[in-house]
């Protein structure tokens, strides 16, 4: 008979603060092993675009921030859900670890971009449909890390919170289809499911490296915020204090 | 379902007569509006070519900035004096008591702002199909601000510095309604019909309809734990 896993074991912050430390260095290293190869492809072997040039170089870093930016904010909407469904407190505390990966990659995706429309647009900034939708979930990020942040008290926070996360979400799709809804200056996907991509293969590559890389980065970054956060909010607890002493 | 409807027109009766015991917070809101939309010409400069070219915009976006000065008032003065506690215990659903809330401040405080806009919009020099517009867009709109609003209202009840937490959560939401609200004055004006963007106002107003009273009651019933 083959042995029951106990899924739940794990959601517990006593039983997953070390399961998560255990993680971190592998997700690390991971993130560190597709960054290498991933900038050598982007900058080396990705041969120049026949329209653009060298400048479409920085897509390696804005397609998967642009990508990183939206998927973060649906598993932090996701989890926050949960927690407030659930009443679980390692999933409320995943969400939180989330937010600023998020931000900072929702940041990452509108400078680069920039960058970019600087030599393809001549400006720095336009008013478009998904420049102006990728703002307000910059926003909508700050949003939610300020709220958790006023409510001194933690579950209230975390619940409070989760509702706004929750009714943000009607904002990614807007995101997502802005290019086709509008037709506006922002071009449009080269990668999509049913077609597949649209450019050379060593591009392809190189970019699907670069976004490995962001994933394992995002991963262990999370994790090693949400161990902080179990920490923090789990200070009273008698484990606590005596992974603090063995730490030491 | 009668008393569905009773509780909900008890809510209301009883938030607008308490705004009218109050007549200065709600002449607030309108002359807050009034006075922002009147700033721009002193701003920008009184050339009429162009006061009609931003006039859609600035009356939205003082229409938003008016509409979330009175956020506060929404839950605020019941939560404190304990109304709002008795109203989460009673048998009725939470939806419906939110749903009377958020129509008794839209009356008060998005209604005088539809009814006064084409006054502000003569200013500027709108042609009258753009007041009619302007007014039309106004009022399928600020509904949504209202319904959006309670959601944000509800979550910094009680919370440190929520007046300005409640901009910085509510405004990102409100964004949308925005670029619909004056695109529908802007469209009618250069002569492809406003229908498109109004039906799009129309379908947010009923989104927000279904959904925000769910949330902001979720939110309320997290604020008085």
């Amino acid at each position: 008979m083959a042995k029951k896993i106990n899924w739940f074991k794990y959601s517990s912050p006593q039983a997953f603060y070390p399961l998560a430390g255990k993680m971190i260095p592998w997700f690390a290293v991971a993130a560190l092993l597709f960054t290498l190869p991933g900038l050598y492809f982007s900058f080396f072997v990705a041969p120049a675009d026949y329209q653009q040039g060298e400048a479409y170089r920085i897509m390696f870093i804005h397609v998967p921030a642009a990508w990183m930016s939206m998927f973060i904010y649906v598993v932090m909407a996701g989890y926050a859900g949960m927690g407030l469904v659930l009443n679980s407190r390692l999933s409320s505390m995943m969400a939180s670890a989330l937010a600023p990966t998020g931000a900072m990659f929702t940041f990452l995706a509108l400078w680069t971009g920039s960058l970019w429309g600087k030599p393809m647009w001549g400006a720095w900034w336009v008013w478009d449909a998904r420049l102006t939708s990728e703002l307000i979930l910059l926003f909508l990020y700050i949003g939610f890390m300020s709220l958790y942040a006023a409510i001194d008290e933690p579950r209230r926070a975390a619940r409070a919170s989760a509702v706004l996360a929750l009714v943000g979400v009607v904002n990614i799709p807007i995101i997502y289809f802005s290019v086709k809804w509008w037709n506006t200056l922002h071009q449009g996907s080269s990668i999509t499911a049913t077609k597949g991509p649209t450019m050379a293969a060593s591009m392809f590559i190189a970019m699907m490296l670069m976004a490995m890389a962001f994933w394992m980065y995002t991963i262990a970054v999370a994790l090693m915020r949400v161990r902080c956060e179990i920490l923090e909010r789990e200070r009273h607890a008698e484990w606590v204090a005596e992974a603090m002493r063995g730490a030491k | 379902m009668t008393s569905l409807t009773a509780a909900f027109r008890c809510i209301v009766a009883r938030d607008i007569t308490l705004a009218l015991r109050r007549r200065a917070d709600v002449l607030t809101t309108l002359f807050f509006f009034v006075i922002v939309v009147s700033l721009f010409p002193l701003g920008v400069g009184p050339e009429m070519a162009t006061l009609r070219i931003i006039a859609p915009g600035v009356v939205w976006v003082a229409a938003l900035l008016a509409s979330m000065l009175a956020l506060e008032r929404m839950f605020y003065s019941d939560y404190r004096d304990g109304t709002l506690e008795q109203m989460l215990l009673t048998p009725q659903p939470l939806p419906v008591l939110v749903l009377g809330k958020v129509f008794a401040h839209w009356l008060v405080s998005g209604l005088p702002l539809v009814l006064i806009a084409p006054l502000l919009g003569v200013q500027y020099d709108l042609p009258p199909e753009g007041l009619l517009v302007l007014a039309l867009s106004l009022l399928v709109g600020t509904p949504v601000l209202s319904l959006i609003g309670a959601i944000g209202a509800a979550l910094t009840l009680g919370v440190r510095g929520g007046g300005v937490l409640v901009s910085l959560l509510v405004l990102p939401l409100y964004i949308p309604v925005l670029i619909f609200g004056a695109g529908a004055v802007d469209a009618s004006m250069s002569g492809l019909g406003a229908q498109a963007h109004l039906s799009l106002l129309g379908a947010f107003l009923l989104g927000a309809l279904i959904l925000a009273p769910w949330a902001a009651s979720a939110a309320l019933r997290i604020s008085m734990e």
